[in-house]
């Protein structure tokens, strides 16, 4: 019978965790956004794969990218009980013991990477454990805690799964897949500075070194606009490389001038604005932009399918 | 001595954790189960007709 231990009084009880509570520890929201991005991945690839087969891989990058999250809640729990943002989950609720969230990543881990390696090929495979490797350990273990930097090389983790995707259908790495892998890697500094900005006194209680309890705001938002217009150029390329078509083109240039508008709206803010209204809306916006970005590329690229029918 | 004292000491579960329990234990089987349905199907889609292929 599962026990937790009560973080509070430090006694041992009978758990009264439920199947709901064990799907928190996957990171529900971050798996939506890993299923959708692998599943453009794979749909821009050339060549074929079977429906059922692209199912079960989606499905195993979803849960491999789910035990990723259980394995950083039970690594984070002393930090996440003291973050408003975080201390509901499972384990700071006193609902799921930090020993069963361990055993419960590791065991939908090794799953997840065995049924997508031997379903799809061993790159695909691979590169998923590679990725749950990278965020569980390098991530959340090291850098999260130690560099302000954390989020910018920890992002490459969440930036994988269109190169996963992309991986099952070829079994390879291409220029393709890596500008996929870019455009989502360098998102994630804009869009994580832009919430660690008003959630500051949330990452400074709980000892956390983000750039603006780091570095200072000012340094943030100058950051926050130089990967701007870094990742507004880059969101471009599949364009002129061929991989994505004019529409795609104008949609990624009107939503980057938008992106820096918010950016440089960010910047303009004044350092001691308490309320952070630009910071809240480019944190918003950048939501709106990647999810809208990888919407046209899917569009298109079911499109050409369609008429290659 | 008496007889009860040499059982062993058990903690009665709530009502509550009880139906927990329950639900963590139909969850597992149900996951299981689709697991058994997803290695059929997958090997079924991966090799065709010649999953059934086979010298006897």
């Amino acid at each position: 019978m599962a026990l937790v231990e009560n973080i509070e009084s430090n006694e041992a009880r009978i758990s009264e965790a439920l199947p709901g509570d064990y799907f928190a520890l996957l990171k529900p929201r971050v798996m939506s956004l890993v299923v959708f991005t692998a599943f453009v991945g794979m749909m821009m690839a050339p060549g074929h794969i079977n429906p059922l087969t692209a199912l079960i891989a989606i499905l195993a990058i979803a849960v491999g990218g789910g035990a990723s999250g259980a394995l950083n809640m039970w690594y984070d729990a002393d930090i996440d009980a003291v973050m408003t943002r975080t201390k509901k989950r499972p384990i700071p609720a006193g609902k799921i013991a930090r020993g069963e969230a361990l055993a419960f990543g590791l065991t939908l881990s090794v799953f997840a990477v065995l049924t997508l390696g031997t379903l799809t090929n061993w790159v695909a495979g691979g590169l998923l454990a590679f990725t749950i490797f990278f965020y569980a350990v390098i991530y959340t273990m090291w850098l999260k805690r130690s560099t302000p930097q954390n989020i910018v090389i920890g992002g490459a983790a969440g930036a994988f799964p269109p190169m996963i995707g992309w991986a099952a259908v070829t079994g390879s790495v291409s220029l393709e897949s890596v500008i996929l892998f870019l455009i989502i890697f360098l998102w994630t500094p804009p869009h994580f500075w832009a919430l660690a900005l008003f959630k500051l006194r949330d990452y400074d209680m709980a000892h956390v070194p983000m750039l603006p309890n780091v570095a200072g705001e000012r340094h943030t938002k100058l950051q926050i606009v130089a990967y701007s217009v870094v990742l507004t150029g880059v969101a471009i390329l599949p364009w002129p490389l061929g991989f994505a078509g004019p529409v795609y083109g104008t949609v990624a240039i009107l939503l980057g001038l938008n992106f820096l508008r918010h950016a440089w709206a960010v910047w303009r803010m004044d350092d001691g604005d308490a309320t952070m209204v630009p910071a809240k809306k480019l944190f918003g916006f950048s939501l709106v932009y990647l999810a809208s970005l990888f919407s046209v590329l899917l569009a298109e690229a079911l499109v050409s399918m369609a008429l290659a029918w | 001595m008496a007889m009860s004292d040499n059982r062993p000491e058990t903690i009665e579960p709530t009502e509550a954790q009880k139906k927990a329990q329950r639900r963590r234990s139909i969850a597992i089987g149900v996951v299981l189960a689709a697991f058994v349905v997803i290695v059929y199907v997958g090997s079924w889609a991966k090799m065709g007709a010649a999953l059934f292929d086979r010298q006897m």
